[in-house]
């Protein structure tokens, strides 16, 4: 036992010594965060609008009006022709653009057809379908109320949002990003700290002195367990300080599921030591095997359904996946084992089978 | 000049020599493209929907159906139970429900107004909001469809008819808006990882330390460090531009030309910034840790995923200072916009005084440790 203790105080030392590692360890998960609840947004808002209006007129004045009114609206161009339209939106000064046909209110007035084009800059294919939506929105609602419309039949949706009324991206990204730390220092960080041994050789006088495979297995791993669960705590805390991310459903839930993930994860790690020998390779086998995953496959960013079905099948064996799904649940739903134990379940299964695969892998290394 | 020739000759020879670097430099980028570029995506389709119908009329169906042939909604289920929708929802196993109401028909019918409800799943990805504009638009163009049937107004009312057109995208395909984006960021992460940790190497083994006893001056030592990853960097380009265009058939309306004038000038900057991380560390972990870190925070606040107008404003400003969202506009702007160079003029001037000041950074923080 005395043993054990000393192999845990020299990876404390090892990881304290090495500054920039540690400060990116700590500054990572900070930042991410405020990245995440500030940068990640798709909402579509204050539009960059160009009018190309040949012969303003009270018509269409009072629609652009309108536009300015709405709030989602800015002008930024009123143009005579729309010749320029082009460069405005190569630019990125432009993203829509309302054109009015000539003599506006004089054909209207004449009982002729007039018509309005509406441009969106359909580059990111999002954005241009909703700056298209908004703007009919607006001049239906003018056409509307000169009742030039035909006849009148809406369907009023009510829309509610349910789990995250107000769409806040941060609730969204905290349990995420719960993941994504754990995979980072769990996985990444115990594979790079084993291969560091065996590249220098020192794991070579680990194996010879009388400390038992799964005490160097644990004194190799607990550290950074704690680490992993310590920056979880921060990340939850700076979440509910800062964003004000709700956690509805059970906190010891949350943490017993966070355990279960970070033993995926450090079960994982040391698979992909014993199968490597420097650290560059360990480094590129842990970000292609554990982070990318985690990033793409999980659901944390990108909705699953949208990807081809090879990917989706492929997202069913990525264990954030599953850690992610119960950790919007418990956070955001506030629901419990009742709808979770199917996906607690898989994590556990996983759990169970990545760490016996990885001591018996373990296990091998030590008689060749 | 001979000796810049001779390092960079041997910095190519390590890159071709070495497998394990070879596939880092030349397959990876192009799996990563093609897993990238269906992964990462807003794109929103079959977002699996419960629907709950209570008025089970041909008016209730028409607007079931319309929602299917959107083809961005799939419905998964369907039951007259609020219930059972709200378990589903719960379940995570549907992000939206549809609630018709009794009486739809009749009530459209009789008052040409009737109501809806549709919940949403806002847990599942930040897709929610798209989700809820595009079932907003659909109820809103069936409303119209069944106003057109009813037929038209009597008399001659003018009317005002909305025409409108998805410029540049005008099938809305996202990979052609995501492959520009994940080119570059292959490019970058490509050319700044290899030269951080190329020269944490020749620290970590101690050859840095015989380069510097020889009569290279400071300049021909990072002319010859960064020439051949720049090489490498715009070879990458052109591969990964190939495969955009063969396999995703990413518009190319721009000068090809440009884009790649613009991106000798970014790689410099991306260049720099790898030597700069360099001269930081002291092993090929951490350079790579810093790196990642680094690249991490760039690459999200580029607007390579989310739009830039969507951040919240301070953002927005911070992001100027990003080198990679500047070459993500110049990449997008040209390749599916077919902007020239009077349009890009702005970001390219930035990118080229950020490299000038990158460069000078790198090679003063360098001068330093020789001396």
């Amino acid at each position: 036992m005395k043993a054990l203790g000393g192999l845990l105080r020299k990876e404390v030392y090892h990881i304290l010594r090495d500054r920039r590692t540690l400060v990116v360890i700590i500054a990572m998960p900070v930042l991410q965060v405020v990245i995440f609840g500030y940068a990640i947004r798709t909402d579509v808002d204050r539009v960059r609008l160009a009018i190309v209006d040949p012969t303003p007129d009270p018509v269409t004045l009072a629609i652009r009006s309108r536009f300015d009114a709405a709030g989602v609206f800015r002008t930024v161009a009123v143009l005579p022709r729309p010749e320029s339209l082009d460069s405005l939106f190569e630019r990125g000064d432009a993203q829509g653009a309302v054109a009015f046909d000539p003599a506006f209110a004089e054909k209207l007035g004449r009982g002729l057809p007039v018509r309005i084009l509406i441009i969106g800059d359909a580059t990111e294919p999002n954005t241009g379908g909703i700056v298209q939506a908004y703007a009919a929105a607006v001049v239906q609602a003018y056409a509307n109320e000169l009742g030039t419309h035909t006849a009148g039949i809406r369907i009023v949706p009510t829309i509610r949002t349910r789990f995250n009324p107000t769409r806040e991206s941060s609730n969204l990204f905290v349990p995420g990003l719960m993941a994504f730390v754990l995979t980072i220092i769990s996985s990444l960080m115990t594979a790079i700290s084993l291969t560091r041994e065996k590249e220098t050789g020192t794991m070579e006088a680990l194996l010879a002195s009388p400390l038992r495979p799964w005490q160097i297995i644990v004194g190799k791993v607990t550290p950074y367990l704690v680490v992993g669960f310590a920056s979880v705590v921060g990340v939850i805390v700076e979440a509910r300080l800062v964003f004000h991310v709700p956690l509805r459903g059970s906190v010891t839930l949350l943490l017993f599921e966070g355990l279960l993930f970070i033993l995926v994860s450090l079960s994982l790690g040391i698979l992909i030591s014993a199968r490597t020998s420097s650290q560059r390779v360990a480094m590129m086998g842990a970000l292609i095997g554990t982070l990318l995953p985690t990033m793409l496959l999980s659901g944390f960013i990108f909705p699953l359904e949208s990807m081809p079905v090879v990917l989706r099948a492929i997202s069913y064996i990525v264990p954030a996946r599953w850690f992610v799904l119960v950790a919007r649940g418990v956070m955001l739903k506030g629901i419990g084992l009742a709808y979770l134990w199917s996906a607690t379940l898989i994590l556990l299964a996983m759990a169970s089978a990545l760490l016996v695969a990885s001591t018996k892998s373990f296990h091998e290394r030590l008689e060749t | 000049m001979r000796r810049v020739w001779f390092l960079a000759r041997a910095e190519v020879l390590h890159v071709v020599r070495d497998r394990a670097t070879l596939a880092q430099v030349l397959v990876v980028p192009v799996v990563q493209l093609l897993v990238l570029s269906n992964a990462a995506t807003f794109r929103i389709v079959n977002t699996p929907t419960y629907v709950v119908d209570f008025d089970r009329s041909t008016a209730s169906r028409g607007l079931i159906t319309r929602f299917q042939a959107s083809g961005r909604f799939d419905v998964t289920g369907a039951a007259a139970s609020p219930d059972q929708a709200n378990d589903s929802l719960l379940r995570g196993e549907a992000t939206m429900v549809l609630t018709i109401p009794r009486d739809f028909e009749r009530s459209l019918v009789r008052t040409g107004s009737a109501p809806i409800e549709i919940a949403l799943n806002a847990e599942k990805g930040s897709a929610a909001g798209i989700v809820q504009a595009y079932a907003s638009n659909i109820v809103a163009a069936y409303a119209s469809e069944l106003a057109a049937r009813t037929g038209p107004v009597a008399g001659a009312a003018p009317r005002i008819e909305v025409r409108a057109r998805n410029w540049y995208n005008p099938t809305l395909n996202y990979k052609h808006y995501m492959v520009p984006g994940i080119l570059v960021a292959l490019v970058t992460l490509i050319g700044t990882l290899l030269t951080a940790q190329n020269i944490a190497r020749e620290k970590e083994l101690g050859t840095l330390e015989q380069l510097n006893v020889t009569p290279i001056t400071r300049g021909q030592f990072i002319a010859a460090k960064l020439l051949p990853f720049w090489v490498l960097g715009i070879v990458n380009l052109a591969v990964g531009l190939a495969v955009g265009w063969l396999v995703f058939g990413v518009p190319m309306r721009g000068s090809l030309l440009l884009l790649f004038a613009a991106a000798a000038v970014y790689l410099v900057v991306a260049l720099a910034i790898g030597l700069w991380i360099s001269t930081l560390v002291e092993t090929q972990q951490q350079a790579m840790f810093v790196t990642f870190f680094i690249m991490n925070v760039y690459l999200l606040m580029s607007g390579l995923f989310t739009p830039i107008d969507s951040m919240a404003p301070w953002v927005q400003v911070v992001s100027q200072l990003n080198p990679v969202r500047h070459f993500v506009t110049i990449a997008r702007g040209v390749l599916i916009k077919g902007a020239g160079l009077r349009e890009i003029a702005r970001p390219l001037i930035t990118l080229a005084v950020y490299g000038a000041i990158m460069l000078t950074l790198a090679i003063r923080q360098y001068t330093k440790r020789i001396a």
